[in-house]
Order: C-alpha cells, then sequence, then structure tokens
C-alpha cells in the first residue's frame, strides 16, 4: 500500500539508475534519450497511488484470467501469476533494425551448423569446433543424422536471451532453441497495457505483437508434408500440469489449432493420427512443447507418459513435420554457445551482430584455471540447466558457497562455464516506495518457416528484488510490456 | 472439417455434468435448510442426508459425529469428499482448465474467480444462519455459467457433448432428489392421494424452481403423485426426467446427422429403452410398484448409457473417463 505521493507530478523526479545503462535515460551522466522522452513526461505525470492501483488491478485481473504459471509446492500444484510491472520498456526503431537482423543472422548460423553436424560436419573437420562438444553433448541425437528436414531448418522457434551491458551494448547470453517460453506474455501484457494505461500509450505508435500465431502457423504449415491440402497442424502440450499450459493454450488458440497431449496421438504405418469423436484423424504438423526425450518412449526416454511412441519413426520417413526438430539442444547448450560468433564466421562469412558474453569453457584447462582464480568475480553456469538454477554468483556469493562451487568445478569441469558479471541495464519499475531501477534483460522470438521473422519487441523480463540480477521466473523475476517504436519516433 | 479430439468431447461433457451437480447439490442443501427451521431436531434431520446419500461410511471415516456443522461441511466445503459442492466445483474447473484453448474465455474466468472464491468460504459462511444465502450464491454462480455458455460459447460438435452431460445429470439429480425427499419426508405409510404438508412440499417444488409451474398444472391440492409425477412425467418442466431424455435423444440424432458421427447407436438404443418406459407408465403405476425401485432402475440406465456414450465418443481405454465419478 501507497503512502502519500511526495511529489504529485513529477513522479521519476527521484529516481537514481545508479551506474546501470538505463532503458529509459541511457547511459549514465548523458542527457536523457530522446526517443523516450514523451513516455518519461507522461510516466511523470502519473501519481504514484494511482500507479500502485493499477497495478494491483493488473495482477488481479491476471489471475482471474488465469495468465499463471504452475508452481509445485509440497501439497499441490498452485496458480501464480508472473508479476507485471506497468512502466514499459522501450526500444528505438533504429536499435530494433540492429536486433532484428541480429537474431535472424544468429539463427540462420544454428540452422547451418545443426543441418552440417547430422550431415556432413565440415565445421567439425574444419577445427572450429570441438568434436567431442557436439557428440559427447547429452542433447546430441544419432537418430538425426542424415535426416532430411524441411527448408533444412531445425530451429523453427528460437528465444535468444539478450543482455545490455554497462555501455548500452546489446550481447547474446544464451539461446533457447528447444523450446522457448514466454511469448504468451508478450503478447498479454501488450492487452494489459492498452486496458490500464491508455494514457500513456496515446498516440505512440508501437510495433503490433499480435499476428505471432499466425506467424507460427504459416511457418508450421509450410514444413507439413506435401499433399496434404491444407495440414491439420496441432499444438502437442505435456498436459495442463505443466507449468507452461497457459502458454500453449494461448498459443494454440493464436494458430486456431488443437491442442493436444500424448494420449490424443497415435501412430499407425508410421504415420500420425488425432483420436476423434469419429475416430483417428490425420495430423501433419506439429509444434511441440515437450522436450526431446519426452517425445518418443520407443527411441529416447521409455518412462515417457506424455510422449507418443512411433512418432520419431514417422517423422524420420518425412510423414509428420515437427517444431522444433529433434536435437536442437546440441546448439543451444552453454558451451557450444561459446562458439556461435564463430560458426556466423565459418558459415555467413560475416562478424556477429550481437556479440556473445565473454565466456571461460571449464572443459578447457585455461578456462578452467582462469574460472578457479577468480571465482569471486564470476558467475559459473552448469551448462545443462536452464531456468536460473544451479547458477553461482561470485561477487555476491559466501565463502562456503564458493568453497562448494570449487569442489563442483573441480569434480565436473567440463559441466561449467563462467562469465564476468553483466552490469545488466536498468528499467523504471514499480515498487512499494516509489520508482526505482531494477535489472533488465530481453529474450526477442525468431519464426522460422520459409524465412525467418522477429516478433517486434520481445519478452522483458525484470529481477524484481532490489539488487538481483536473476530474472527466470522461478527465482523472483516478473515481466515488462517491450515497446518497439515505429520507425520516424527514433 | 476435422471432427472434435475425443478428449474435448469428454472433458466438455464432464464439465456441464460437474456444473448442473454442483447447482443440484446446492439446490438439495437449501431444501433440507428450509425443512430444518419447520422440524424440531436438527441434526438428525441433516444426517437424513448422508443416510439417503448413502455416504454414512464415508461420512464416519471423516467425521466423529453427525453434528449440522460436520454434515454442511462434508457437503460444500470438504474437497476430499467426492460428492460436495467444492468438489464438482473443482472437477468443472479442471476441465474447464483443460479446454481453455476450446470454451470462451469468458466461460474459463468465471468458473475460475466462481472456484477461487469457493477456496475462501469457512464454516462461517455456511453456518445454518447463512445457509440460504450460500447456496444462493453458489446456484446463481453455476447458472451464470449457464448463461455465459449459452452467449458465448461456439455451436460446434463440442456443444453437442455440452448439452448432452448437462442433460444426463439433470436427470440423474432430478430422480435422486426425488428419491432422498420421498424417502426423508413422507411418512412410511401413504396413499397416492394423501394431502401433504405444504410447507415442506413448497420447499421440494422451489428446489427444482418447479413450484410455479407445478402449481398452474395443479392448482388444486399437492399429493405424493402430482409432485413426483410433475417431476419425472411433465413434458414442460425442463428439469422434468422425461425432458432431459428427449433431450438426451435429440443431442444424440443430431451429432450422428448434422457432425456425421458413426458412433452412439447403442447410446440410442439405450435411450430409446428409456423413453418406451417412460411412455409406457403413469406416476400411479410407478407409486404403486415401488418409486424408490423405479428411480433406482433410472439411475442405473443412466449410467449404462454414459458408459455406451464414453465408449463410442471418447475412446474405450479413456483415463480420464475413470477419473470422473458417475455420483
Amino acid at each position: 500500500v501507497s503512502r502519500s505521493d511526495p511529489s504529485p507530478g513529477n513522479l521519476l523526479g527521484a529516481y537514481d539508475q545508479g551506474g546501470f545503462y538505463d532503458e529509459l535515460f541511457g547511459l549514465p551522466g548523458d542527457p536523457p534519450l530522446a526517443h523516450t522522452e514523451i513516455i518519461r513526461d507522461r510516466l511523470s505525470r502519473v501519481r504514484l497511488d494511482d500507479i500502485h492501483n493499477r497495478s494491483e488491478t493488473a495482477a488481479r485481473e491476471l489471475y482471474n484470467l488465469g495468465i499463471t504459471f504452475l508452481i509445485n509446492s509440497e501439497r499441490e500444484a498452485v496458480d501464480r501469476i508472473l508479476p507485471f510491472d506497468v512502466i514499459p520498456r522501450v526500444i528505438s526503431s533504429r536499435e530494433w533494425a540492429h536486433l532484428e537482423a541480429g537474431c535472424i543472422q544468429r539463427v540462420t548460423a544454428l540452422n547451418l551448423f545443426l543441418h552440417d553436424i547430422y550431415h556432413e560436419q565440415k565445421i567439425i573437420r574444419d577445427g572450429v569446433i570441438p568434436r567431442d562438444l557436439v557428440f559427447g553433448n547429452a542433447n546430441y541425437r544419432p537418430q538425426m543424422e542424415g535426416a532430411k528436414v524441411p527448408f533444412n531448418t531445425y530451429i523453427h522457434i528460437l528465444g535468444i536471451d539478450l543482455v545490455r551491458d554497462g555501455a548500452g551494448v546489446f550481447r547474446v547470453l544464451e539461446d533457447n532453441g528447444r523450446v522457448p517460453s514466454g511469448v504468451s506474455y508478450v503478447v498479454e501484457n501488450r492487452h494489459m497495457m492498452h486496458r490500464l494505461f491508455p494514457d500513456l500509450m496515446d498516440n505512440i505508435r508501437l510495433r503490433s505483437v499480435e499476428n505471432y500465431g499466425l506467424k507460427l502457423l504459416e511457418a508450421t504449415s509450410a514444413i507439413a508434408p506435401a499433399g496434404s491440402g491444407e495440414p491439420q497442424v496441432v499444438l502437442l502440450s505435456p498436459g495442463s500440469y505443466n507449468s507452461a499450459y497457459f502458454e500453449h493454450i494461448f498459443l494454440a488458440r493464436e494458430m486456431g489449432v488443437p491442442l493436444v497431449e500424448g494420449r490424443d496421438l497415435v501412430v499407425e504405418n508410421d504415420r500420425v493420427y488425432m483420436k476423434t469423436t469419429n475416430g483417428l484423424s490425420r495430423v501433419d504438423a506439429i509444434y511441440r512443447r515437450i522436450g526431446d526425450d519426452f517425445l518418443d518412449p520407443r527411441a529416447f526416454n521409455p518412462d515417457s507418459m506424455l510422449g507418443v511412441p512411433g512418432i520419431l519413426q514417422a517423422y524420420r520417413k518425412g510423414n509428420v513435420a515437427l517444431a522444433n526438430a529433434i536435437g536442437t539442444g546440441v546448439a543451444d547448450d552453454k558451451a557450444v554457445y561459446c562458439y556461435v560468433p564463430r560458426m556466423i564466421k565459418y558459415y555467413l562469412g560475416e562478424e556477429a551482430l550481437l556479440p556473445n558474453v565473454q565466456t571461460n569453457i571449464c572443459r578447457e584447462a585455461e578456462g578452467l584455471a582462469y574460472t578457479l582464480d577468480h571465482l569471486d568475480q564470476l558467475v559459473v553456469k552448469p551448462v545443462g540447466e536452464a531456468g536460473g538454477y544451479g547458477i553461482t554468483i561470485g561477487p555476491r556469493a559466501s565463502k562456503a558457497e564458493l568453497a562448494d562451487c570449487r569442489a563442483k568445478l573441480l569434480a565436473d569441469p567440463s559441466n561449467y562455464i563462467s562469465q564476468p558479471m553483466v552490469p545488466l541495464s536498468v528499467c523504471p519499475t514499480v515498487t512499494d516506495d516509489g520508482i526505482e531501477p531494477r535489472h533488465v534483460d530481453l529474450r526477442p522470438f525468431i519464426i522460422t518457416g520459409r524465412d525467418s521473422w522477429v516478433l517486434p519487441g520481445g519478452l522483458t523480463r525484470v529481477a524484481l528484488r532490489k539488487g538481483t540480477l536473476i530474472v527466470n521466473s522461478s527465482q523472483g523475476g516478473g515481466s515488462k510490456d517491450t515497446w518497439v517504436l515505429e520507425g520516424g519516433a527514433s | 472439417v476435422t471432427n472434435l479430439l475425443a478428449r474435448y468431447a469428454e472433458c466438455l461433457f464432464w464439465m456441464a455434468r460437474y456444473m448442473e451437480r454442483a447447482e443440484n447439490l446446492a439446490r438439495i442443501l437449501e431444501v433440507h435448510e428450509v425443512f430444518s427451521r419447520s422440524g424440531g431436531d436438527q441434526g438428525k434431520n441433516w444426517y437424513t442426508v448422508v443416510q439417503l446419500n448413502s455416504d454414512v461410511k464415508r461420512f464416519f471415516s471423516r467425521y466423529p459425529t453427525p453434528s449440522t456443522e460436520n454434515v454442511l461441511n462434508f457437503y460444500i466445503l470438504d474437497a476430499q469428499n467426492e460428492t460436495s459442492i467444492i468438489f464438482a466445483i473443482r472437477a468443472a474447473r479442471e476441465n474447464a482448465r483443460t479446454m481453455r484453448p476450446w470454451i470462451s474465455t469468458e466461460m474459463w474466468q468465471q468458473i475460475n474467480v466462481f472456484y477461487n472464491q469457493l477456496l475462501t468460504w469457512t464454516p462461517e459462511t455456511i453456518a445454518l444462519p447463512n445457509l440460504s444465502r450460500a447456496c444462493a450464491e453458489i446456484k446463481e454462480a453455476c447458472q451464470a455459467h449457464t448463461g455465459i455458455t449459452e452467449g458465448t460459447f461456439y455451436r460446434d460438435e463440442g456443444w453437442f457433448f455440452y448439452l448432452l452431460g448437462k442433460a444426463l445429470e439433470r436427470a440423474d439429480q432430478t430422480t435422486r432428489l426425488l428419491d432422498i425427499e420421498f424417502n426423508n419426508l413422507l411418512p412410511t405409510q401413504y396413499e397416492v392421494e394423501d394431502p401433504l404438508d405444504f410447507v415442506v412440499w413448497h420447499a421440494v417444488l422451489r428446489s427444482v424452481a418447479g413450484y410455479h409451474a407445478f402449481r398452474r398444472v395443479n392448482p388444486r391440492g399437492m399429493t405424493p403423485g402430482s409432485v413426483a409425477g410433475f417431476m419425472l412425467f411433465n413434458e414442460s418442466f425442463p428439469r422434468s426426467v422425461v425432458v432431459s431424455v428427449r433431450q438426451i435423444n435429440d443431442l444424440l440424432t443430431s451429432l450422428k446427422a448434422r457432425h456425421h458421427l458413426r458412433g452412439g447407436t447403442r447410446a440410442l438404443e439405450r435411450v430409446d429403452e428409456i423413453l418406451a418406459t417412460l411412455e409406457a407408465r403413469n406416476i400411479d403405476a410407478v407409486l404403486r410398484s415401488g418409486l424408490h425401485q423405479f428411480l433406482d432402475w433410472m439411475q442405473l440406465k443412466l449410467i449404462e448409457l454414459t458408459v455406451e456414450i464414453s465408449h463410442d465418443f471418447f475412446g474405450q481405454a479413456s483415463q480420464a473417463s475413470q477419473e470422473q465419478t458417475q455420483s
């Protein structure tokens, strides 16, 4: 509950971005960004108690609409909303043009890489990437060797986690090339802003986020086997107890396709069918939100109850299309990540438009030695984990935590990478006491069918706890609407 | 056009059934509230609900005494009790949650908000002085669901399965209510033409929202025969058994004709059997040979009908079907 507003009409008056790049103000010490001026002006005129009221309305609506994810507590699964911060993150059209080109460049290289390693493996023979990094990778799928996939595309849906460093440069933190999630929040956050802040948005021309579902349907239809007329596309979900179930619902509705579970599908004569009220009905393309391991108990994890027995065989025969393809996990591995700039150079002959964060590979002696020597300054991450789990943030860790991290590194060095602590950019964020800077990242989503398309903006995640750098929803993060300004406004 | 996913048909069918069931449970509790006000020994009155629902064993495994508080908690707020209102609403919500890609946002939102509201209820909310209001709130939420569905749900195959579930549950609940009330409220020895305790039977008819319609049809007097006959055989009363069974007949026929479904033949045979019996008998004959036996037979037939529908449309080894409860 808010205290009385000390300075009505000057909401951002006492705001202090600290030494960080600020998404609404820019570099510390510089004049505030010109393209955000009208937004800052309008925001300043909102009263703090008003912004608190609207924030509460947003939280209530998200809960009532069931725009939630499931948390499995000790006793039962509980619905939680992803906290929504009502102050938008703004990207100029010029910045966006750069990000868009960088994203397309990156997904192109990753797809060339996947095609290469499942066929000629030139990049390995040419010594650009270590052999065991690929073939020793748990997510490398020998079943995909020599398999033809439509347009030679493996990653149809990619989410790239970007951070902006102290100099205001966007850098890639990691790729999500298996089953990236979060896009539903991008669209729902925009809807929420339209309802809550028509006054703030009035006459500001934003790039639309409405046609993601259509683009996804186009891409998945394009990869369906030839001759299927209007292809039957379905979205395959692990089911209503999956934490991202809301997103599956959202996407199935936006695409206008059935949301199915493994138990709804059956493979007969290497063709995939769904069980309807009138018997079996052919399925041509599947946007699957199930990991490789669970997709086909016959080929992968035999204990999987979520998958469809025999689907791999149908897929290899070209009778059904999958998005993403099987075996993309080898490309978004945190160790392979270090080589992506070299991949871009190797396949495209270009410099990476979006640089990586400097990374030490602990499987290499040099990287391990450096990491052990600078443990208290580095962020150490396990290569196979997602969701911010297993991370040690050196500068914030206790002596005991550092010792524990050192022991784990020595026991299994190839399971880790380390990176310097990036001073993530901040964005004004609503707190109980007023507007304060909080760290943010950005996850753009790229859809690739016949060609690639980037959803304008992406998911801005915000670390709501003061000083925290981890933005994951599982670690107390929230999200913001991401505004990409139309050309001319920058 | 692709047919509806079998699991969707099943979830819609059960979502409708559970919502209808919650509404009827609220109606039964409401009529007992009225009855207990006019009766003397309240604890005993509430215990008869437990007895007549055949819930005695399950009740005593969870509660030491059949006090009013315990019985009300058992039937309204006890999520472990599969005959409670919150159990039905939760099951409806689970089905709605699964069906979110298919149902309207308004339908989902209303059930979601209602369920979350029920979770905040305490024994105080449903204590005897507040019971009537609590039951009214439940009924209204269920009716809001019905209205929102009528106004927003796309009329494809799924709509027919939704209505099928609703009609089946209505037939089931009306026979159940009749069974409970006739056992509970009538003296052990009675004649078909005996005049009835007006206060009590007024409440019974009100509980099925049928009092005024009944009066219009039977302006003079109220007898066990006329009340039971109305609830079983009246062709215009929306909760009568015959109207519900005719609806099931129409829906199954439409699914075959309009959506070209191959299944449903055996289900239609069951419906024919029930309708033939209803048409061949009148209430006097039913009461003479035993109302309870007749209602038991009817319930059995409705269960068989559900089994046929599940088998033909939802897939034989349907797991979800086994998790849903018949009553």
